[in-house]
């Protein structure tokens, strides 16, 4: 008798892990499809996000959107919140740039504690500030016109 | 979390989860075998704490090496592999004490053991296992070595056909004699020729995929651009006659399809794949007896239930002996059934286990196989997508193959089952298959590098040397 239970117990006991086995598997895979997505991503889908929240500052001079003035891609606007702005031709670039003189990561917009600076990020032909090139990150005030390749963007408040 | 001496990576590695994962493998695998000993001796005798210490061991340092070489690499590959593998253990070793229980009452010499030769292939595809994830840190680097591959691979193919080496066994000549041992090259053969095909197709797939013509609302490509899936089609037929293995030649096919449609998005290599097995089925149909054998035994396997039908038959009767639950590991008679250790392993598996159980094993396939697209999906490379998607497809496939021809839903066609049945040479690569999937998962699921500050980048690049960027 007491064998007999043992072998029914180890034969339903295995085929109940085996299953207890699977669900955790599919666990796991639910964990990857719905978990926290890494860092990069959420900085992306912020941008979006922060446009649809209405501001706290509504300063005057406080630059809320980046439009592009000239070039492929004129009349696009980013709306600015508290995440760096990283231009390019790369595709997970903030403002994705089809501009044949623009490097794929080319410069970023940082916010500071007084506004937005911009820096360029090793670019091959260069981020002009008005008519200088910058070399440092720069702060960059309303309506002064950055030329990367082809492309004029300025902020807007 | 668990902390050894290797430093910690940034971000989600889902290590932990792996390491959870393989220990309930283990322990899984360890209640089988104690499953097996209850039930054929009468009590969990010795050799339990042994198996479970040693297949703990084993998979303990692919963990390690995983967690040093491949630290992002998806978590859950290793952990169903390695129950699968142990499964197989399980099953061989219950199929060995089977033939000798047979061979003791037939006053036969009993046969020798197989699980034993099973558990030391096992040590050396984890060995594999193991120098692959060190040597290959990036899998890009492969590209190189494409033709290589592509020759070596037609070389094992065609090894088996030559007089001396090549050796015939149960009517396919697919063995080699090494030594003592006979391995079975077009497993091998298998990864290589993916290798090759990946590095071809991201080569070629702009030109197989935008030069075409439109026909009849399909997308044809041009007659040229045909010539490599001929190539390939030929040479799955060759290997067919000349070897004699079915299984083989549709796996082949079916890969080179598959990756084919992967590289180019284009259904119309699917429908030219398919209506080229078509067309050299009914060929291989009318031109050989033996296929033709096949394919009657399969359309009517109880008329033949005496001859060509009987393993099928066997099979059937174990699985409906097995029914939903099962009559439980050690106490049915899957010995019964010709070849049960290799190719017909799922039907002792329906019989002890039931339906629930093969339902499970098929489920764990399953999240290899989906884990491996999802690796594809994942990498950022085409070469690396092409490859993982090619690996995981040939998996799911060769399940599928042999599955369906124990089952009778296709015709029978001898392949392993990856991991479960009893063969050297498919544990080995299969090893190095998940190797190369976890290889790639990893390269995919690593997160980007923390952006460098400009000022850093300009001083790397002021530094940095004069080199020649090659392709």
């Amino acid at each position: 008798m007491g064998s007999a239970l043992v072998v029914a117990l180890l034969k339903y006991g295995l085929l109940a892990l085996l299953w207890v086995f699977v669900l955790l598997a599919v666990r796991t895979i639910r964990a990857d499809l719905l978990g926290k997505p890494s860092a990069v991503p959420q900085a992306a889908a912020a941008v979006p996000k922060a446009a649809r929240q209405p501001k706290p500052q509504r300063k005057k001079g406080v630059p809320r959107v980046l439009v592009v003035t000239e070039g492929a891609l004129q009349g696009t606007t980013v709306t600015l919140s508290t995440v760096p702005v990283t231009l390019g031709r790369a595709h997970d670039s903030t403002l994705v740039l089809t501009d044949d003189y623009a490097s794929n990561k080319h410069a970023r917009l940082v916010p500071t504690a007084d506004g937005w600076s911009l820096e360029d990020l090793g670019s091959t032909n260069g981020t002009y500030l008005g008519a200088t090139k910058v070399s440092r990150p720069t702060p960059v005030s309303v309506g002064s016109a950055i030329r990367i390749g082809k492309t004029v963007l300025e902020l807007r408040s | 979390m668990t902390s050894f001496t290797l430093p910690k990576p940034p971000g989600r590695t889902g290590r932990s989860a792996e390491l959870v994962l393989l220990v309930f493998a283990v322990a899984l695998a360890a209640l089988g075998y104690t499953a097996v000993q209850v039930a054929v001796t009468g009590s969990p005798s010795g050799g339990i704490l042994s198996y479970a210490l040693g297949l703990g061991v084993l998979y303990g340092l692919a963990h390690l090496a995983v967690r040093r070489w491949a630290p992002y690499a998806d978590p859950l590959l290793l952990p169903c592999v390695g129950l699968l593998n142990g499964l197989g253990l399980v099953m061989i070793r219950r199929l060995d004490l089977a033939a000798a229980e047979s061979a003791r009452q037939q006053g036969k010499v009993i046969p020798r053991a197989d699980a034993p030769l099973q558990l030391v292939w096992t040590v050396i595809g984890v060995v594999a296992f193991v120098a692959l994830l060190a040597v290959v840190r990036d899998h890009t680097r492969l590209t190189r070595y494409a033709y290589t591959c592509a020759a070596a691979g037609l070389v094992l193919l065609m090894l088996p056909a030559v007089p001396g080496v090549g050796a015939t066994i149960n009517g396919a000549r697919l063995w080699i004699r090494v030594g003592p041992l006979t391995v079975q090259p077009s497993e091998v053969a298998k990864i290589l020729l993916m290798v090759f095909f990946a590095a071809f197709l991201v080569a070629k797939r702009d030109v197989l995929s935008l030069a075409s013509r439109r026909i009849l609302g399909l997308d044809l490509p041009r007659a040229r651009d045909l010539g490599p899936v001929l190539v390939a089609w030929g040479f799955s037929i060759l290997v067919l006659v000349r070897e004699n293995d079915l299984g083989s030649s549709l796996l082949f096919f079916g890969i080179f399809v598959a990756m084919l449609y992967i590289a180019t998005e284009r259904t119309s290599w699917l429908l030219i794949g398919l209506s080229m097995f078509l067309a050299s089925s009914f060929l291989v149909y009318g031109l050989f007896a033996h296929v033709q054998r096949r394919v009657d035994t399969w359309l009517d396997p109880f008329a033949y239930s005496s001859g060509n039908g009987y393993q099928i038959v066997q099979g059937f009767f174990g699985m409906g002996t097995g029914g939903i639950f099962g009559t439980g590991l050690g106490e049915g008679s899957p010995g019964t059934v010709p070849y049960a250790k290799t190719d017909f392993i799922v039907a002792a598996i329906g019989e002890e286990l039931g339906l629930v159980g093969v339902m499970a094993v098929l489920v764990v396939f399953l999240v290899v196989v989906a884990r491996g697209l999802r690796a594809a999906i994942g990498c950022r490379d085409s070469f690396g997508k092409l490859l993982a998607g090619g690996l995981a497809f040939s998996m799911g496939l060769q399940v599928f193959v042999i599955v369906g021809g124990v089952t009778g839903l296709i015709p029978l066609t001898g392949v392993t089952l990856p991991f479960l049945s009893y063969g050297g040479s498919s544990v080995v690569t299969n090893y190095v298959l998940i190797a190369l999937l976890l290889r790639i998962s990893d390269a995919g699921r690593r997160p980007a590098p923390a952006p460098v500050s400009p000022a850093a980048a300009r001083a790397q690049l002021a530094d940095a040397p004069t080199t020649v960027v090659r392709r």
